[in-house]
């Protein structure tokens, strides 16, 4: 018997806005109406603003390393909106503080969570997200785990992980994608492709072209979009959003993005990165794409910027304010978290801020004995 | 003599051992042309050649498990995970398969490896970039785990973890890579794995410690009263412990003290604890006490300084201890 082929497979592309700001109209249909399409840019241009603060409150000390989303902010955007806030799950790494901020997780915790408090990493109260993730690669499985129990439980919705091309190296990331497929799961495997892990460009992190082709193994939708452009990062979303909730199964997203901005505050890209790369980059920027949009509309103008502008001081300023103005954490909190009910050595560690036992006295046996504070 | 900080003597070790020996290759995230995350590597790649200075996918698993593979067939690779935090990933192949391979083909597979980790707390990072896993390790057996705090020390371990014949892990304290500079020599010398060092001579009392907290006992020693003389012994390789060492002085003192960062329960402060107990039983003048990390998750860093053994707090132990 000849040969036969038995798989065949293709990667498709899509773009809606691009670079100079000009919509595909017949692939606009089911995006983006121009309303969203404005308020999309003002949340990103407002959480630009965020972002530029949070690196200036690490520069002059008062916070510690913190990784700017600066360029990707339209991947955060696009499918942040997609997403179903307060029904559905967002299951973040650190590159998608918009998307984040959309589903309701204050902004002031982010920057709480980047000043070292465990504090920021409290979700509140009806909102459906994990605290985001810094082991590379591993929080995927939970998105999985999730998406199994609601169909379990008969719930309603999806989840999206958000995760870098470099995460999809991690043995994790490929257990993921396994789980999810092999028990069809409602979970959007959503990849920020901004062609760096720190140092290690896209193709020193893997020999595959697309990392959208990953998910051709496990059967997935798959799809790669400009990771730049609302309309097509929103419109994929939405699609495998649809295809989630109705039972479809798993998607991939690789959203083609690029990091303006250092690895993080601690990092120094010019070590390893050709400028001239940046700067073609900056050009493919999602907010000027997304504003020059505007203005052709009519919907945006100087004046509007102007006041915009204006807003985002204030709200940001607001924001700090919130984040440095908490109480410092209480050195208590780190036991009493341990556990729904603390062992008696916690309270006892905790109690004394001690983790020996002996004391002056050899007849003693605890500490509590002796009268310290207890 | 060149001065160097415990970052350029690592690296000063790792330039020295490639040019001699050309088996030697380096692996890990960043490793190339950035030259770790910490710089540790820098300029390697640049010198010996990118293919020796390997920038890895992100997949500590994997880099473990293919340095194994480089061992196995001929090769000294010397993997970086870059933060202790992120050895999880490897632990399967750190656990059950770098340190059993030897014993479980009877010395027909053996695995000349040394697994570089920048370790510890103190220095405001990210979660998860803070931990102090040592005794993990110590408590697998085959697996020889080192950890040198000054920059000679460093450079001859380093040699000596390289030259092994077996697994070594390195673990490289973060909060010492600058804080100060010592005296290098730049020729090929080692220092034995398992030796620990006597760093302050004295007679009332021993402070057993290693890594960054060995800083923090020499603060806590020096605002102890003139009269008060402590014996201060950096282990510099916790597995194997030097037990002669820390025997022979608390023969002399009657009196012990344990420090580290790791948290109490099951820590590397009660194996000493029990060594102690078993060849200093009569010698013995108060129980051991150990200052140590609390059995708590390493917390963010705005809690991090309540939670390290500071000088206050080793100096408490040590006064304690001395009165018992
Ligand atoms: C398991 C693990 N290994 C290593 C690191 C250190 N580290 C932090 S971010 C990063 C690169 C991540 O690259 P990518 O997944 O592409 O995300 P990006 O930062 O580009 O958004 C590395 C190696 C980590 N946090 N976790
Ligand atoms: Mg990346």
């Amino acid at each position: 018997m000849p040969r036969e082929t038995i798989y065949e497979a293709k990667i498709e592309y899509l773009q809606i806005l691009n670079e100079d700001g000009v919509l595909d109209e017949s692939e606009a249909e089911g995006s983006l109406t121009d309303e969203q399409a404005l308020e999309l840019y003002e949340q990103m241009w407002i959480y630009r603003r965020f972002d530029e603060i949070a690196f200036k409150l690490q520069r002059s000390g008062r916070m510690g390393t913190y990784p700017q989303n600066k360029g990707q902010e339209a991947n955060a955007a696009g499918s942040g909106l997609a997403m179903q806030r307060g029904v559905d799950w967002v299951v973040p790494c650190y590159r998608e503080n918009l998307a984040m901020h959309l589903h309701g997780m204050p902004y002031h915790q982010i920057l709480m969570h980047w000043m070292g408090d465990e504090r920021g990493n409290m979700i509140p109260e009806g909102v459906k997200m994990t605290p985001l993730s810094v082991p590379i690669g591993t929080h995927m499985l939970h998105a999985a785990g999730i998406g199994w129990a609601m169909k379990l439980r008969g719930e309603s919705g999806a989840v999206i992980t958000y995760f870098g091309d470099g995460a999809t190296s991690e043995g994790d990331f490929h257990g993921a994608m396994n789980f999810a497929s092999v028990l069809q799961a409602p979970v959007i495997f959503f990849c920020q492709n901004n062609q760096w892990a720190i140092s290690v460009p896209f193709e020193q992190q893997m020999h595959s072209r697309t990392v959208a082709q990953k998910a051709l193994a496990y059967d997935m939708p798959t799809i790669r979009v400009d990771g730049n452009d609302i309309f097509a990062v929103y419109k994929a979303t939405k699609e495998a959003r649809e295809r989630a909730v109705n039972g479809g199964g798993p998607s991939f997203i690789e959203g083609m993005t690029y990091r303006l901005a250092d690895h993080t505050t601690a990092d120094d890209a010019r070590r390893y990165r050709d400028p001239a790369e940046v700067e073609a980059w900056a050009e493919k920027d999602p907010l000027i794409r997304t504003r020059k949009y505007l203005a052709s509309k009519g919907l945006w103008d100087d004046e509007k910027q102007a006041l915009l502008g204006e807003r985002a001081e204030k709200i940001v300023g607001e924001i700090v304010k919130a984040a440095e103005g908490v109480e410092p954490p209480r050195t208590e909190d780190f036991f009493d978290y341990m556990f729904a009910e603390p062992t008696p050595e916690l309270v006892e560690q905790r109690d004394t801020m001690r983790t020996s036992s002996i004391g002056v006295n050899p007849g003693q046996i605890g500490l509590r004995a002796q009268g310290e504070r207890v | 003599m060149a001065k160097l900080t415990l970052v350029q003597a690592i690296n000063q070790a790792l330039d020295h051992e490639m040019t001699r020996d050309d088996r030697v290759i380096i692996l890990g995230e960043d490793v190339g042309k950035n030259g770790g995350v910490f710089r540790v590597t820098e300029g390697l790649a640049e010198k010996h050649g990118e293919h020796r200075v390997q920038n890895t996918p992100l997949d500590e698993s994997g880099i473990i498990g293919a340095a194994i593979g480089l061992a196995m067939a001929g090769m000294r690779p010397i993997p970086e995970i870059q933060f202790e935090g992120f050895m999880g990933p490897a632990y399967d192949q750190i656990v059950n398969h770098a340190a059993r391979y030897r014993a479980r083909s009877r010395g027909t597979v053996t695995i000349p490896m040394t697994i570089r980790v920048p370790v510890g707390g103190g220095i405001h990072a990210p979660e998860l970039h803070s931990d102090s896993p040592e005794a993990i390790y110590t408590h697998s057996p085959g697996l020889k785990v080192v950890m040198p705090c000054t920059p000679y020390d460093a450079k001859g371990l380093l040699l000596s973890a390289i030259r092994d014949p077996d697994p070594v892990i390195f673990f490289e304290p973060k909060r010492v890579y600058r804080s100060f500079r010592e005296e290098v020599p730049e020729e090929d010398y080692t220092i034995p794995i398992g030796e620990a060092k006597v760093v302050n001579d004295g007679d009332d009392l021993t402070v057993v410690t290693w890594g960054a907290s060995v800083f923090q006992c020499l603060e806590a020693i020096d605002g102890l009263p003139d009269d008060v003389s402590v014996e201060l012994i950096d282990l510099r390789t916790v597995d194997p412990i030097d037990i002669d060492c820390i025997a022979e002085s608390v023969q002399k003192t009657g009196r012990c003290v344990v420090v580290h960062e790791a948290p109490r329960t099951a820590g590397l402060g009660a194996e000493i604890s029990a060594l102690v107990q078993e060849r200093c039983f009569l010698h013995l003048e108060a129980p051991v006490q150990r200052v140590t990390g609390f059995d708590t998750i390493m917390p963010y860093y705005k809690l991090e300084l309540e939670y390290l053994p500071d000088a206050e707090r080793i100096g408490k132990g040590i006064t304690e201890c001395l009165a018992y």
